[in-house]
């Protein structure tokens, strides 16, 4: 795997002790981690074990209570709003598990892609259009259908697109919340294998949660078991998987259905 | 109810004076839009309620008003607003353009450029400029505040991918002083190039919503487009059939129910004055009206 412009002197992403409440009950407590460029890191667990108020965390979509993040090392959580939403529009994407949150249904799929680019100061029509083709065909959508909206296509291709909207300002670090969720199997399948390409040509950094094992095994390079809002286990994703050590770990690799 | 149980200019002083304070904050941010206690009025919103109030905070028992509603001075709107100025102000009252020192407008900038001095009310439906795109009043609000205006531009992208060409027609978002971007209200694109270096106050009210918003003087003004589809203003591609003007932004009548049409300014101080003048169009040969 080749490695980009980063330098592996120093973590992408480092967080630290982080926590978040609410109220008195717990989202997740005392996370700690670093996420190398190129690397990709799956968070694993089962509803409620804080997964997804761990990722709205890292994106500052959400109010970190305690610890640190710290990206390139730049600590996020000091950092002002403008610097931190251009951040968000330019080194960092987030992908949606439904991408009806993470798209503009009332804007062509065309425009859907190009708002990243717009947002960074694109102002050529004809260059934004050939860059939204180009991604439409990486995410295998075909370019007859850049104007159409995307309330006209099937789950799977809302998915492919969302995630062409937020690669075409070639970011460093996406946080993916359940990419494959609420896909058919099959689409399951060529939209991990599309991932994991994308991922391996632009060098990303990711952290994924989901809480299918069979994607963090195709996808992650190390896995972080959450339950209660706590890391229970962390380690390489096959040696997770194959020797789990936590009790819990057993159990969720056991469940899984052997077909 | 006798008219002089009002106060001069319909409003109490202590209105006016929250108004011309949200006035003086927007000179002071050209293209901001500042809230501010916006009154019920007697007329329904959508009338110009929002540009009443902004032209009662400003009236001077000395100042002579003129009322437009689409470039005209004869429609039901103009009329009313005009003859309610009249009746509590009791200021005088002028369709000329050059003549009048305050002009509320529907919908239009007068023909005849303005000049120092002179103050053009707007009525504004809608103030927000990305509200069709973003719906969330916080976010639009930090947006604005940080210049985050690459969404205007999705909406301009969306133009092009469905049309060929830029659509909007009017309402056409602009650029202020380099910073906000602000909806000039639904003038024509034609009259948007009028908004920039204009040497006329410029004061836009925006009743049901709530905001004013203004732009000095001579503030450059810019509207948004691409770089490989630039901005165009359009008008109808013909002369006035009353006055001949090739330059002025038209209406198009329907004359009967064989379709046939005619073009006349819709700006009909200018098209009257063009044709005391002399000028004479397609459909008026000088013979006497």
């Amino acid at each position: 795997m080749t490695l980009h412009d980063t330098t592996l002197d120093q973590p992408l992403l480092r967080v630290t002790d982080l926590t978040k409440r609410y109220g008195d009950r717990i989202g997740c407590a005392d996370v700690s981690f670093d996420l190398w460029p190129g690397e990709v890191l799956g968070i694993v667990g089962e509803s409620g074990s804080g997964k997804s108020t761990l990722l709205g965390c890292l994106a500052g979509h959400l109010a970190t209570d305690e610890g640190s993040i710290q990206y390139k090392g730049r600590d996020t959580l000091a950092m002002t709003e403008p610097e931190r939403r251009l951040l968000s529009r330019t080194e960092w994407a987030f992908v949606h598990q439904n991408p009806r949150d993470g798209l503009r249904l009332g804007v062509s799929a065309g425009g859907n892609v190009g708002e990243r680019l717009m947002a960074v100061g694109a102002r050529n029509y004809a260059d934004i259009r050939e860059t939204a083709t180009d991604w439409l065909g990486r995410v295998e959508i075909a370019a007859e259908r850049i104007d159409d909206r995307p309330r006209q296509f099937s789950g799977g291709m809302q998915q492919r697109l969302q995630i062409a909207r937020n690669l075409v300002t070639s970011p460093k670090l996406v946080f993916m919340d359940e990419p494959t969720g609420g896909l058919d199997v099959s689409v399951q399948a060529r939209l991990l294998d599309l991932l994991r390409g994308l991922v391996r040509d632009m060098g990303l950094s990711v952290v994924i949660v989901t809480h299918d094992l069979a994607v963090a095994r195709l996808l992650a390079d190390r896995l972080m078991v959450m339950k209660d809002g706590h890391v229970i286990e962390h380690g390489l994703t096959d040696q997770v998987l194959d020797d789990p050590q936590a009790a819990y770990t057993q159990l969720l690799v056991s469940s899984v259905l052997q077909v | 109810m006798t008219d002089q149980a009002y106060n001069f200019a319909y409003l109490d002083e202590a209105t006016k004076r929250m108004i011309r304070r949200a006035l003086l904050k927007g000179l002071a941010i050209p293209g901001y839009q500042v809230p501010f206690a916006s009154r019920e009025m007697p007329m329904p919103y959508g009338w110009g309620t929002g540009g009443v109030q902004v032209t009662a905070a400003c009236l001077t028992p000395e100042d002579t008003l003129k009322v437009i509603d689409q470039g005209a001075d004869d429609t039901t709107n103009a009329v009313s607003i005009r003859k309610f100025f009249e009746r509590t102000a009791e200021v005088a009252t002028s369709e000329n353009t050059s003549e009048a020192t305050i002009i509320q407008t529907r919908h239009r900038i007068p023909e005849v450029p303005l000049c120092e001095g002179q103050i053009l009310v707007y009525q504004v439906p809608i103030p927000e400029p990305l509200r069709f795109l973003e719906p969330r009043e916080s976010e639009t609000r930090k947006m604005h505040a940080l210049s985050e205006y690459g969404l205007m531009h999705v909406k301009l992208y969306e133009d092009i991918a469905r049309h060929g060409a830029i659509a909007t027609a009017y309402a056409y978002p602009v650029k202020v002083e380099g910073h906000y971007v602000m909806d000039p209200s639904p003038i024509p694109k034609f009259d948007n190039p009028k908004l920039s270096d204009n040497a006329a106050i410029q004061l836009f009210g925006a009743g049901r919503e709530q905001r004013i918003y203004a732009l000095p003087p001579y503030t450059q003004v810019v509207s948004l487009d691409f770089e490989d589809h630039p901005f165009e203003p359009s008008k109808a591609d013909h002369a006035c059939d009353l006055c001949g003007a090739e330059t002025s932004y038209l209406d198009e009548v329907i004359t009967d129910d064989q379709g046939s049409r005619m073009f006349v300014c819709s700006d009909t101080n200018y098209c009257t004055t063009r044709q005391d003048a002399g000028h004479m169009g397609r459909l008026n040969q000088g013979e006497p009206a």
